[in-house]
């Protein structure tokens, strides 16, 4: 058997399975519901078993088209920069409020992709953020959180 | 069925539902012409949209949505050959070497009046087809579902992706698995929420769309470093030549759109087929139909090779409706990504769709028909400039879609909680991607597993606990049989191409 990165996703999901499965026995149920023929864990006891079955079909089968992914030609750094940027996205969107947080949001992910011309970087982010709010707040009445405008007294 | 079809004119016609379908023909050919971004991205983006409509008025924007991403997946596969969609790739074989011949309209032309054809045959097919099955359907019992449903996910497994049987079976398992994720339909019980509140109500059906297509497309593009744009600059977006299609050409199309029509549909009709495989068996079939010197012609250029696997792509976008709106039960992800909206509406599609919601059934199949007449009155004047929407940098593209994505939940749920599992679901499904793991049978799992545990509790309630429900009547038995047919021919294949 050939390691390759299929089987070790394979192994992953396999492990991810028998920990499903172990939770799925966890599952507290009524004491009239514990010989049922179906109760709330027997769903996932089943799934808990397929999983382990098809992962561990796959780990043990050869491969018939193995696939490899030369890390070299990846972009990680762009693309690790990105999904940071849309955990601090995500962090600040409920307390900086969704213009600021959507804006800078926009700026440094433009940035991060290669973009310098600021021009378009500044019309694409602040303003465009600022019509697509007044769309969903203004015209479609879409409550957003904004405790930053609310501050300045933009917006109600 | 005739008051049935005028209720859905009716309904269809309004102005708002007019507006509705015409953007989201629109904007689905927009989002589909970017290559990586199919209808199921389209259709995942529109969701927090729809939610705002009614659920008449959401399906139709849906189902224009769906035709234009279409469209708008030929129309990348033809300009720039970067199908934005895997049923569009047998349409780049020769829609491609048209465009670098100059003919770049006439073969945008061809493909949208081949859809257009193609769209029809199959909604006159859909319109006899579904509500004979709504009956038939009727007699339908849990067990039979259950096996229906089982029979769906296997075929999109053993057909979304071929020759990754076990990725895609893995992959059903773990949608089904997220779809477990809160607290039990009947006992309120919490299941896999580790006491955590945010899951109490389980994994939102948009979060899993989103993640899974919208964002993990986005995040794939960019560590694979695929520029859109770059691909663009090869044929010049801005002279695309004449739309208009000789007399000689129309008589091909003519003998090549009813075969490819009806393959197409019947194609679609079947779980997990759809329109990829729908348009590779319609271009080998007019390849064999068509004269020897006319056969040289394939993958050069040839009208046939283009206006077949365009027809029958369409066909089998209607027919894969027909198990959706009957049974319930979505045969490919796109179907899935709708039924998950319908859901989010409060309805559920099923034989008693027809008689309990006729205005949103017969709204849905004529919207479907009036999409396309825009498509082909709207787009197709528009494409030399919708085309230039190809050149857009990835700069700028996939940060939007990163946006839009957040955005989204952020506007279901108001909650930093379902942003992060977001992005960390848009990351395993990034990595599980990398390795060609098929997304489409983790949002039929998801979508059908709430489904699936019903109609198991039912049929093992009524049994006392007997698996013999699956042997009992031979609808079941017939249900079954093909399940287990599809696994050994699966197996056997994996078998044959190893030994290979």
């Amino acid at each position: 058997m050939k390691i390759n990165s299929v089987k070790i996703i394979s192994l992953l999901f396999f492990i991810l399975s028998a920990f499903y499965l172990y939770t799925a026995h966890q599952i507290q149920v009524f004491a009239f519901d514990e010989g049922a023929p179906f109760n709330a864990k027997t769903f996932p006891i089943y799934l808990g078993y397929a999983g382990m079955f098809f992962s561990g079909l796959k780990i043990v089968l050869p491969d018939q088209k193995p696939i490899e992914v030369d890390p070299t030609y990846l972009e990680f750094k762009k693309t690790i920069l990105l999904v940071l940027t849309m955990i601090v996205y995500g962090a600040t969107i409920l307390k900086v409020g969704f213009f600021l947080s959507t804006s800078l949001f926009l700026v440094f992910s433009y940035y991060f992709l290669g973009e310098r011309r600021w021009k378009f970087i500044i019309i694409f982010s602040f303003p465009f953020v600022a019509i697509f709010m007044y769309l969903l707040h203004g015209v479609l009445a879409v409550y957003l959180r904004d405790p930053l405008l609310k501050y300045i007294g933009i917006m109600g | 069925m005739i008051e049935g079809i005028l209720i859905g004119l009716k309904t269809a016609l309004s102005f708002q539902n007019l507006m509705m379908v015409m953007i989201g023909c629109f904007a689905g050919t927009i989002i589909g012409m970017l290559p990586g971004l199919g209808p199921m991205t389209a259709i995942a983006l529109m969701i927090p949209i729809t939610y705002g409509f009614d659920p008449a008025t959401g399906l139709i924007l849906m189902a224009g949505v769906y035709y234009g991403a279409v469209f708008g997946g030929s129309t990348s596969s033809i300009l720039i050959n970067a199908p934005g969609v895997p049923g569009t790739v047998a349409t780049s074989f020769d829609g491609y070497p048209m465009a670098q011949q100059g003919k770049a309209g006439k073969a945008l032309a061809i493909a949208a009046y081949s859809s257009f054809a193609g769209g029809t045959i199959s909604a006159i097919f859909l319109l006899i087809a579904a509500p004979s099955l709504s009956k038939v359907s009727l007699s339908f019992r849990s067990p039979d579902y259950f096996g229906l449903m089982i029979l769906g996910l296997t075929a999109v497994a053993a057909f979304s992706s071929k020759g990754n049987f076990l990725k895609a079976m893995m992959m059903c398992i773990l949608g089904l698995m997220l779809a477990s994720v809160g607290q039990d339909t009947l006992s309120d019980i919490p299941r896999f929420t580790f006491n955590t509140m945010n899951l109490s109500d389980g994994i939102s059906f948009v979060l899993v769309v989103m993640a899974t297509f919208a964002m993990s497309e986005a995040l794939t593009i960019i560590i694979k470093g695929n520029d859109p744009s770059k691909a663009a600059k090869q044929i010049s977006l801005t002279d695309l030549g004449s739309i208009r299609v000789s007399k000689e050409e129309t008589k091909q199309m003519a003998a090549t759109i009813p075969r490819s029509s009806i393959l197409g549909f019947i194609i679609g009709v079947l779980p997990g087929a759809g329109a990829t495989i729908a348009s590779f068996l319609a271009y080998g079939m007019e390849r064999n139909f068509v004269k020897r010197e006319e056969k040289e012609k394939f993958g050069k250029g040839s009208v046939q090779g283009l206006s077949a696997p365009e027809t029958a792509n369409n066909a089998a976008c209607s027919g894969s409706f027909v198990p959706l709106l009957t049974l319930g039960i979505p045969g490919s992800g796109t179907t899935a990504v709708m039924l998950g909206a319908l859901l989010g509406f409060g309805i559920q599609p099923g034989p008693r769709l027809y008689e309990t919601n006729p205005d949103i059934f017969w709204s849905v199949i004529m919207s479907m028909y009036i999409g396309m007449v825009v498509l082909l009155i709207l787009n197709l004047p528009l494409i030399p400039y919708i085309a230039r929407i190809l050149a857009v940098p990835r700069t700028f593209l996939i940060p939007m879609i990163l946006f839009f994505s957040v955005t989204g939940i952020y506007l279901m749920s108001f909650n930093n909680f379902d942003i992060f599992l977001m992005i960390g679901i848009a990351v395993v499904a990034t990595i599980l991607r990398l390795y060609d793991f098929p997304m489409p049978p983790l949002i039929l799992a998801f979508v059908l597993g709430g489904l699936m545990e019903e109609n198991l509790r039912r049929s093992l309630l009524i049994s006392d606990g007997s698996w013999s429900f699956l042997w009992d009547r031979p609808l079941t038995i017939c249900i079954m049989i093909t399940i287990l047919l599809i696994v050994f021919w699966q197996i056997f294949s994996s078998y044959k191409s190893l030994k290979k």
